[in-house]
C-alpha cells in the first residue's frame, strides 16, 4: 500500500501532531521506506491464527473493590502546566 | 572474595597516573571496581560505610561523567544523606534492606516521586511524579542509595541514545561511539565504573543492547515478571524493567530485589520469586543450548560471529550440548515489532495532551498565528481552508505535541497512528499480532529441544555517534536479535564474551523460556566463570 503524502498530513491531525512541510515532506519519505519493509509480513500464512495481544496472557484479573485514597486536587493540578487551582485552563472549546 | 586483579591496577593506573600504594585513593578508586555483591560484604564487616561508597562514586561521576553524559541528574546531597541515615541504622544494629548502601542509578522513565522524572523529552522536562513507580519504591524499601537519573532515548524510542532531548551519551570504550540504547546512560554509567547497579527497561533490547554495546551485563526478565506500575509507558505489552550490572551475579541480586507480582500492574505475574542469588553458582548438568540457524546469516560481522561461535564452544567445554535449531518466523520479527510497538506507542502518548502535565506551547503567540492563518484564508475566500482550521484547543495540542516531541518520537506516533488508522488496521497491527504468535510458537517449539539459546545481542560492535542519524530504518534493523524475547515476552540476558579488534565489547545473547530466570542466570555464570571478559574495564582517562 503506496502511502500518500495526503495520508501523511491525515495522520497527523489524528495524532494531534502539527507538521512543517519540512516534516511532512521527511515522513512522508521515511514512513514510505518503512511500510515497504514491513509489507513482508504479508507473505506470512496467517490463516487460523488467533491474534496475540500480549505475551503473557494472563486473563480476568480482578481486584477488590475498596475505596483507596486517590490524588488530591493539590497533587493533581501541581504538574499541570496551567490551572486556577480547582482546574485545568485550556482555550475556550466553545465560541472565540 | 575480593579481586585485585592486574588489570584492576593498571587501570587505577592509567586513569587515575597514580600507584595502588597510594592507598587511600586506591582504596576509594578500587571501591568503583568491586562488584556490588563484594561491595556488600564490604560494608556488612564495616570495611567502608555507604557514606564512603557513595562518595566515591559521586566522585567517578564528578570526574569522568563530563566526558560520559550517562547522568542527566545526580542529587549528591540527597544521596550522601540518605547513606548517611543507612549507616546510622547500620550503626545501631537494625535489619536493613537487601541493598543497604549500595548506589543505584535508575534510567529516567521510572517515576520516582523525589526527583522529576523526563524520558529524556522535553514534553515531561519539569515533570514531578506524585507517586513512586513499584521498583523505585522497592529500591527505596531494600536501602539501596539512588545515586542519579540516567539518559534515554527520548520516551526509550531509539536504539542510540541519540535521541535523548537533552544530551549525548558516549560509549566508555570508544568516546566517539554509541553506548547503544534506549538504556544508553544506564549501561554507560556501570561500564564506565560510575554506579554498580543501574536500572534500564527493554521494549525490543533497550537493556541487552546498550549492556552488549558497551560490555556489562543486562538482562530483559520474563513480561509480567517485574512491575511496570510507574514506569512511564511506551510499548505496554512489551515494557520490561531489568537490571544493568558488572556481574551476573549483581544482576540476579538486583533483579530479585525488584522483581514480583504487584495489584498495581494487573499484567505482573503471581508467581514466587525465587532468590536467584542463591542458586546462580550452581552449574546446570545436562545442559542444552541452542544456536538459532537465521542468526548466523549475511550482515553478522565476523569478529561477532567468532566470539559468539567460541562462546558456545566454551559452554561444550563445560559440559553442554550444542543443538541447531530453527525459528522460521525470526525473519520477521523486527516487521512485526515495527508494527506493534509505534502502535502501542502512539496510543500510549495520546495522553500528552499539555493539560494534565507536560509541557504546553506559548499561548498567545498560538493564538496570534491561528487568527494570522484565519484572516488569511478570510481574505483568499478559502472556505474549505477555514472548515479544516484547528480549534484553538486542538492547535494547542499539536503545537504543543509538535515541540515538545522530538524527531524518533514524532515519526513512530505517525507510524502507529497509521497502522491502527481505518483500513489499515486489520493489514498491519491484526496481522502483526497474528504473526507474534507464530513467533513465540517457534520459540515454544524451540524450547522443547534446548534449556538455553544462544546468539549475537548485536550484528556488529558499537557503531559511531551520528552514523545511523539519517537512516531510520537501518537503525531499526539493529534490533533484530533482540526484538523476538519481547514479542514472545522471554527473559533475556546480555553478558560480555569478547572484543572486536578495534577493542570494543561484543556481548552473547542467551534466552531461555517464560519465567526461566533461574535458568538463564545460572547458565551465564557458568560462562562468566570460565572466562575473564566481565572482569575488562574501559581505560578513562581524567
Amino acid at each position: 500500500m503506496a502511502l500518500t503524502r495526503k495520508d501523511v498530513e491525515k495522520v497527523s491531525l489524528l495524532a494531534r501532531l502539527r507538521l512543517s512541510e519540512a516534516e511532512l515532506e521527511t515522513l512522508s519519505s521515511e514512513l514510505a521506506q518503512i511500510i515497504s519493509y514491513i509489507d513482508l509480513l504479508g507473505e506470512v500464512d496467517t490463516e487460523g491464527v488467533e491474534p496475540m495481544a500480549h505475551a503473557v496472557e494472563v486473563s480476568n484479573v480482578f481486584a477488590t473493590d475498596e475505596v483507596k485514597p486517590s490524588l488530591d486536587r493539590e497533587q493533581a493540578l501541581a504538574n499541570a502546566p496551567s490551572s486556577n487551582g480547582r482546574g485545568y485552563l485550556v482555550p475556550p472549546v466553545l465560541g472565540s | 572474595m575480593l579481586r585485585a586483579a592486574t588489570d584492576e591496577v593498571i587501570w587505577c593506573r592509567l586513569f587515575w597516573g597514580v600507584d595502588r600504594h597510594n592507598s587511600d585513593r586506591y582504596f576509594s578508586m578500587s571501591l568503583l571496581e568491586h562488584s556490588a555483591c563484594e561491595l556488600l560484604q564490604l560494608l556488612e564487616e564495616g570495611k567502608t560505610s555507604s557514606v564512603e561508597l557513595a562518595q566515591a562514586y559521586l566522585d567517578a561521576i564528578e570526574a569522568r561523567d563530563s566526558q560520559i553524559g550517562s547522568f542527566l541528574r545526580v542529587d549528591a546531597e540527597a544521596a550522601i544523606r540518605r547513606a548517611e541515615q543507612i549507616d546510622r541504622r547500620r550503626g545501631k544494629g537494625e535489619q536493613l534492606g537487601k541493598l543497604a548502601g549500595l548506589p543505584v542509578a535508575v534510567k529516567d522513565v521510572l517515576c520516582d516521586r523525589e526527583t522529576k522524572t523526563t524520558c529524556a523529552s522535553r514534553m515531561l522536562e519539569s515533570f514531578r511524579p506524585p507517586y513512586d513507580s513499584t521498583v523505585v519504591a522497592k529500591l527505596k524499601a531494600a536501602d539501596a542509595v539512588l545515586i542519579g537519573r540516567t539518559n534515554m532515548d527520548e520516551f526509550a524510542m531509539g536504539g542510540s541514545t541519540e535521541n535523548s532531548a537533552f544530551q549525548v551519551t558516549r560509549n566508555p570504550w570508544d568516546l566517539e561511539r554509541t553506548p547503544g540504547g534506549s538504556s544508553g546512560g544506564a549501561a554507560a554509567c556501570v561500564a564506565g565504573g560510575m554506579a554498580p547497579l543501574s536500572i534500564g527497561t527493554d521494549t525490543g533490547g533497550s537493556i541487552r543492547q546498550p549492556a552488549g554495546l558497551c560490555g556489562v551485563v543486562g538482562m530483559k526478565p520474563t513480561y509480567g515478571r517485574v512491575s511496570r506500575f510507574g514506569l512511564i509507558a511506551f510499548a505496554s505489552s512489551l515494557d520490561q524493567v531489568g537490571p544493568l550490572a558488572r556481574s551476573t551475579q549483581d544482576a540476579a541480586l538486583l533483579l530479585e530485589t525488584i522483581a514480583g507480582h504487584d495489584p498495581q500492574d494487573a499484567t505482573s505475574l503471581d508467581v514466587a520469586v525465587p532468590k536467584y542469588s542463591a542458586t546462580i553458582k550452581q552449574p546446570l548438568k545436562n545442559l542444552r543450548i541452542g544456536i538459532v540457524r537465521e542468526h548466523f546469516a549475511e550482515g553478522l560481522d565476523a569478529e561477532v560471529e567468532t566470539a559468539v561461535r567460541d562462546a558456545i564452544k566454551v559452554y561444550e567445554s563445560l559440559g553442554a550440548t550444542v543443538k541447531e535449531i530453527s525459528l522460521p518466523h525470526s525473519k520477521y520479527a523486527v516487521a512485526t515489532y515495527y508494527v506493534i510497538a509505534p502502535s502501542e506507542a502512539s496510543s500510549n502518548l495520546a495522553r500528552y495532551d499539555s493539560v494534565h502535565y507536560g509541557y504546553r506551547t506559548d499561548r498567545a503567540a498560538m493564538l496570534k498565528e491561528l487568527e494570522e492563518e484565519r484572516k488569511e484564508l478570510e481574505t483568499a475566500g478559502d472556505q474549505a481552508g477555514l472548515n479544516s482550521l484547528d480549534s484553538p484547543l486542538v492547535r494547542m495540542y499539536r503545537q504543543s505535541r509538535a515541540e515538545g516531541f522530538g524527531p524518533e518520537v514524532k515519526r513512530r506516533i505517525m507510524l502507529g497512528a497509521y497502522t491502527l488508522s481505518a483500513g489499515y488496521y486489520d493489514a498491519y497491527y491484526l496481522k502483526a499480532l497474528k504473526v507474534r504468535r507464530l513467533i513465540r510458537q517457534d520459540f515454544d517449539a524451540a524450547f522443547e529441544e534446548v534449556d538455553l539459546i544462544a546468539s549475537p545481542v548485536t550484528a556488529q560492535p558499537a557503531f559511531k555517534l551520528g552514523a545511523m542519524a539519517d537512516d531510520p530504518l537501518s537503525m531499526y534493523l539493529v534490533d533484530l536479535y533482540t526484538v523476538s524475547a519481547n514479542l514472545a515476552g522471554l527473559p533475556g540476558i546480555s553478558l560480555p564474551c569478547g572484543f572486536s579488534s578495534g577493542g570494543l565489547p561484543i556481548g552473547l545473547q542467551l534466552q531461555a523460556p517464560p519465567l526461566g530466570e533461574e535458568t538463564l542466570l545460572r547458565g551465564a555464570y557458568m560462562f562468566e566463570q570460565a572466562t575473564d571478559w566481565c572482569r575488562r574495564r574501559p581505560s578513562l582517562e581524567r
